[in-house]
């Protein structure tokens, strides 16, 4: 019986004994090791670090473990934990044109100096499932050797004017962070981007998808994706000079769009960005839509789809936001319904009893 | 675990009829968007389901296949689809425009001409033209129903009022048979002029959006204008680093990172065929031009 007055606390707990038992599976099969989830989940564990917003391949694997393979409840795991860490600045911005590339690939042009470099991807695997990955196998041997830098697409455009230029950073101007601070709107680019690169990439891939259909489209290409180890530095104060703090993967995708001009802009194409930690392709093409989409005021578009309307979407971007709202609903609710349930009673008996009354009058005139 | 086994051409015959009625349909209609119900296929939404669709529903054992993308056979996804192709059905491929009796192409239409004895395959990403006007499907209907084509005019006038000429450079809207307004792919408006009165049959397949439309041979294209501002074919002025051709559509290729550029076909049999006509293949030029 759900008639549960007392004894909420041993029930809890029973369920928590039933998710453990569940979590470990069989326990003939040997357990999963964080080891085998870094390296044979690597895309699941670069999109828990994304979204989760922590670059920590070893804990984004525990939390996957731990959320049987949510990939939204690992996130969550994740978030959780980054709200306790102490934070002691802001990195240097990262340099992806001095990225040692592993995957380059630009649909704007057909070749260019670097070249197109197909890297590890899905991209023209046939999608036939492969009975030959059931069992064990041999590994494949490692075949590709980091390519070092090459310069970036948007950089030979703008060489010619061809593109907007990126915005100047200035040193003094502080980067927004809506985790410390609670995002207004009008929101600046940097909070937007910071949003969208915490944001769930199916809810920024349906947003892109939608402007590549009509609600709000921009013509893009997809000028550039590159995929590779970025350095970060930082500046400690007492020491006033940059230093090193380690290497992280990076997907970055500068995305070209249409951008007729106006009467005191000379025509030229504008820029979409997304950046996303690890190997995270489909997030940061669709975060380069949305980013390019939502500059639709700057730019002096009008205003009229979803994707374009920056209040709905970092409003909604995030995951552990929406999943805990939505997931809310189960919680218990009895109080606020039965106050419900009393209005509905009494509103039904007045409908009631008008009609018998409207039904007595018309039969008097008849 | 059953491994599967895959028919001639990947798709089943059941599901090869339906594909083959919608394109009798869309044969019988020019321009009209026919629904049909497209299938899950072994590569993205958006790679080409839908030309991949038609190709495999009308390929038989002694077609011969060629596949291009962005005029080119030896782009990453033309190779994929001619794999797939080499793979699933078997047939024979080639290179050469003119052996091919099935070309699937995504972005251009190839520089020879094409005969009565070949069916080319677009692979269309938005079937519909009025989609950038109207992003409703069930509007759209009705204007293609209603000939309202007023809308699309509208636009091009726009164009024209804003910066002087139609700034549509590629999936420029042509009229099939004075009747349908249709879209021609993301072909570059250089190849419109190709589609009217083509000897082959022209067919396009929408994998994602579940349509086809075709455009019958020896059937009339024009491309959307107006009487004082006339359609007008656009090429890069330049000629083919490799064969010297000063007609064909043109890639530009960047060659350093200082501004150097070059100007190759992007029909590469159109460049190859050239090139071995005039023995040129050997001399290739260093075109590269800094600025």
């Amino acid at each position: 019986m759900y008639v549960a007055a007392k004894g909420g606390e041993k029930a809890i707990e029973n369920a928590h004994r039933l998710l453990a038992h569940e979590r470990r599976g069989d326990p003939s099969v040997p357990e999963l090791s964080l080891e085998q989830i870094m390296g044979q989940l690597r895309l699941a564990v670069d999109r828990v670090m994304c979204e989760g917003s922590l670059y920590d391949r070893e804990l984004a694997a525990l939390a996957i473990k731990q959320a049987c393979g949510d990939l939204i409840e690992a996130i969550f795991l994740l978030r959780a934990f980054r709200a306790t860490l102490l934070r002691f600045g802001a990195s240097e911005p990262l340099d992806t044109g001095e990225m040692a590339v592993r995957r380059r690939i630009s649909a704007a042009f057909k070749d260019l100096p670097g070249g197109q470099v197909l890297g590890p991807t899905f991209d023209y695997t046939h999608r036939l499932l492969d009975p030959t990955l059931q069992g064990a196998g041999a590994s494949e041997p490692e075949c590709a050797e980091p390519i070092g830098a090459m310069p970036r697409v948007t950089d030979i455009l703008a060489a010619e004017g061809l593109i907007e230029p990126s915005p100047r950073t200035r040193p003094d101007d502080r980067v927004g962070d809506l985790t410390q601070d609670p995002l207004n709107f009008p929101a600046d680019r940097d909070l937007r981007l910071q949003n969208l690169a915490r944001g769930d990439e199916g809810f920024l891939l349906a947003l892109g998808y939608s402007t590549q259909r009509g609600y709000g489209r921009t013509h893009p290409f997809a000028g550039e994706i590159r995929l590779g180890e970025v350095e970060v530095e930082f500046v400690p104060q007492e020491l006033g000079f940059s230093v090193p703090l380690g290497e992280i993967t990076v997907t970055e995708c500068q995305m070209i769009n249409q951008f007729r001009g106006s009467a005191t802009e000379p025509p030229r194409f504008t820029r979409g960005y997304g950046l996303a930690f690890g190997h995270s392709e489909r997030k940061s093409m669709a975060m380069a839509l949305v980013d390019r989409a939502l500059r639709a005021r700057e730019l002096g578009e009008e205003v009229k789809a979803p994707a374009q309307d920056e209040e709905f979407v970092l409003s909604h971007a995030d995951n552990v936001q929406a999943t805990g709202f939505v997931e809310h609903l189960k919680l218990p609710h009895h109080v606020d319904f039965q106050a419900e349930l009393g209005l509905l009673r009494r509103l039904r008996s007045e409908f009631e009893q008008e009609r018998a009354g409207a039904s007595s009058l018309q039969e008097a005139a008849e | 675990m059953n491994a599967p086994v895959y028919n001639f051409a990947y798709l089943d015959e059941q599901t090869k009829r339906m594909i083959r009625r919608a394109i009798l349909k869309a044969v019988a209609i020019p321009g009209y968007q026919v629904p049909f119900a497209s299938r899950e296929m072994p590569m993205p939404y958006g790679w080409g389901t839908g030309g991949v669709q038609v190709t495999a529903s009308i390929l038989g054992p002694d077609d011969v296949l060629k596949v291009i993308d962005q005029g080119s056979d030896d782009t990453t996804n033309a190779v994929s689809i001619r794999n797939f192709f080499i793979k699933t059905a078997g047939v024979r491929t080639t290179t050469s425009t003119g052996e091919a009796t099935v070309i699937q192409t995504r972005h251009r239409i190839p520089e020879a001409a094409l005969g009565e004895h070949q069916i080319l395959v677009f692979q269309v990403p938005i079937p519909e033209p009025l989609r950038f006007l109207e992003p409703r499907e069930t509007e759209t209907r009705r204007m293609h129903a209603l000939a309202d084509y007023g809308l699309m005019h509208v636009k091009l006038y726009e164009d024209i009022a804003r910066h002087g000429h139609i700034a549509t450079t590629y999936a420029y809207p042509v009229k099939v048979d004075s009747r349908y307004v249709m879209d021609p792919s993301p072909t570059p408006k250089f190849d419109n002029p190709k589609m009217s009165n083509c000897a082959a049959l022209q067919l396009f397949g929408a994998g994602r959006e579940k349509r086809v439309y075709a455009i019958p041979p020896h059937t009339g294209v024009e491309s959307l204008d107006f009487e004082d501002h006339p359609f007008e074919r656009y090429r890069l002025d330049g000629t083919c680093a490799f064969c010297g051709a000063n007609d064909s559509f043109l890639d530009e290729v960047i060659t350093d990172d200082r501004g150097g550029r070059m100007f190759v076909c992007s029909d590469t049999d159109y460049c190859e065929t050239r090139r071995s006509q005039s023995g040129a293949a050997e001399t290739m030029a260093e075109a590269s031009v800094p600025r």
